[in-house]
């Protein structure tokens, strides 16, 4: 299958094309460094996002902002927002706590990134 | 009346690292007022991830990036004073602000900061024909709603001007389940970081309408839809290229003015370049012991670069209190050439020291350009870039050793030279 995606390295934005056969990544074309080649090979093979959302917080309409501890596989996208989108936390809760672990079977922990009291 | 050393309008980025920068110098009767609630500014809101890289090598969101400020102003029991509105600052620095808990107060500072910040560009400054209905919001506005106020402003949406908060809140919106209709900009290029388009529109499909603008308004009790047309080279939309869509909510990111009205009120210059004060490399204004730093001095692209201005102009308000920042001496105005928009400093003194700083914004897109400081006609850098655009700020350190004959120059000129075609 073919790929085109815009390298996010640098204000550049190589258009960078590529073929994958869900193995293996060839033809890579159109970068013009090596940070761009090896985006195109991850952004094909394993793209990857850090979301960041909002959770309730009992007691007020306030929301609280957390993020995804690392970056999770961007097919999952949605189904952690609507899982994160379910939560309610009960404060206080600080930047850094859990407020919801392994998010979608992802491995990855959901976490607070402001305090509230 | 109360007195201080350094007062510091504005709790946001700016305001806390100039604090921070103060205290770290020495200073140690500081005051920081802010009108909000919180310490924090608009980081409060941008719930996104992406800042601090420079300063802190690591990837935080808007509250956790502001949040290492505030504690480095806790632990060091910088006072500061929320909810307080500052309704004027006068030349020999009395500001006198207003609040529930203190009422009317003025206070006589012996160094002031300006750190306000700027504010959006509002649909009047525009001209865009059309009804004056509800749904239409700028971008700051709706990411203020949904992000501190758990409210949605709209669930069809289209987004004018592809400044990065327009990109940002395209994501948003769309992760709180609204539908992205497009993202329309007036210019054949986005302000915008690549990564924002490709992780905020290209991800999700939404379409980026380059030299488009929206031409028409709809909806009398609320928005209904708007009219997109292409522009010609001349900016003007194109007569038969229209096209409807229907949204219920329309978000502006159609740039940033700073906020200056208590800059003026004190007297202190402003650039028409930059829409910011008028400063030295030492971030000082035209009127003495007033300095300026981050999005109110000029619209920054990186909070990391705007906590490293204040943090500066903290450090050189205390050497002012202390009589130590040199006075008085020549000024070399600093001059624009081609490609070269918004430059700070706008003058550079004859006894700078240790080394000037200079940032600019490119007036378009250039390939492979140079970048290119002259002083008295004789060039004194010459940097090789890539690519330079508007929405990425070039910055410049050139140290005082090679700025030789500073104090005889007429002038400095910065310009952008790109290669033969």
């Amino acid at each position: 299958m073919k790929y085109e995606l815009t390298c996010i390295n640098c204000p550049m934005g190589c258009r960078i094309t590529a073929d994958y056969d869900g193995k293996e990544v060839t033809n890579i074309q159109g970068f013009t460094c090596a940070r761009g080649k090896a985006y195109a090979q991850t952004e094909i093979t394993d793209p990857t996002r850090m979301v960041t959302a909002l959770v309730g917080v009992e007691g007020t309409h306030v929301p609280l902002s957390v993020k995804t501890q690392t970056p999770i596989r961007k097919p999952l996208i949605f189904d952690a927002l609507s899982e994160i989108r379910k939560t309610v936390v009960v404060p206080p809760v600080h930047i850094g706590d859990v407020v919801i672990s392994d998010v979608c079977g992802s491995g990855v922990n959901v976490i607070a990134t402001e305090n509230i009291e | 009346m109360r007195n201080t050393d350094i007062l510091i309008i504005g709790g946001g980025p700016a305001g806390l690292a100039a604090a921070v920068g103060a205290y770290e110098a020495g200073a140690r009767d500081i005051l920081i007022l802010d009108r909000e609630e919180r310490l924090g500014g608009i980081l409060k809101q941008c719930i996104h991830n992406g800042f601090g890289l420079h300063t802190f090598k690591e990837e935080l969101t808007g509250p956790e990036y502001a949040q290492r400020f505030i504690e480095k102003v806790l632990a060091y029991q910088i006072p500061y004073q929320t909810e307080t509105m500052v309704l004027d600052v006068s030349a020999d620095k009395v500001v006198t602000c207003v609040s529930r808990k203190n009422g009317l107060e003025q206070i006589q500072a012996k160094a002031v900061i300006l750190c306000m910040g700027c504010r959006e560009r509002p649909r009047g400054s525009l001209g865009t024909p059309g009804e004056r209905c509800p749904g239409i919001f700028t971008a700051g506005t709706a990411q203020k709603f949904t992000n501190l106020e758990g409210l949605m402003p709209g669930k069809e949406v289209v987004i004018l001007g592809s400044g990065d908060i327009g990109l940002i809140m395209a994501r948003r919106m769309t992760f709180l389940g609204a539908k992205v209709h497009a993202c329309v900009e007036l210019m054949p290029y986005s302000s915008g970081l690549k990564r924002n388009i490709v992780q905020c529109l290209d991800d999700f499909g939404i379409p980026l309408l380059l030299s488009h603008t929206v031409v028409d308004i709809h909806g009398r009790e609320h928005l209904e839809g708007v009219t997109v047309a292409e522009v010609g080279p001349d900016l003007k939309p194109i007569p038969g290229t229209e096209k409807y869509f229907p949204c219920d909510t329309l978000l502006l990111s159609v740039g940033l003015i700073p906020e200056n009205e208590l800059s003026e009120m004190a007297g202190v210059k402003i650039a028409p370049s930059t829409s910011g004060a008028e400063v030295d490399e030492q971030l000082q204004t035209s009127v003495p012991g007033i300095f300026s730093a981050g999005n109110v001095l000029h619209v920054h692209d990186l909070v990391d670069f705007v906590s490293e201005e204040a943090m500066k102009a903290g450090a050189n308000a205390y050497r002012y209190v202390q009589g130590q920042l040199p006075q008085g001496g020549r000024k070399v105005p600093v001059q624009m050439g081609f490609g070269v928009g918004g430059i700070v400093p706008q003058f550079v003194s004859e006894n700078a020291e240790d080394k000037v700083s200079f940032m600019f914004r490119p007036r378009n897109v250039y390939r492979n350009a140079k970048v290119i400081v002259e002083m008295n006609r004789e060039q004194v850098l010459s940097k090789k870039t890539m690519i330079l655009a508007p929405g990425e700020m070039v910055n410049l350190s050139i140290p005082v050793e090679k700025l030789k004959g500073l104090d005889k120059a007429d002038s400095i000129l910065v310009r952008i030279e790109v290669p033969e075609a």
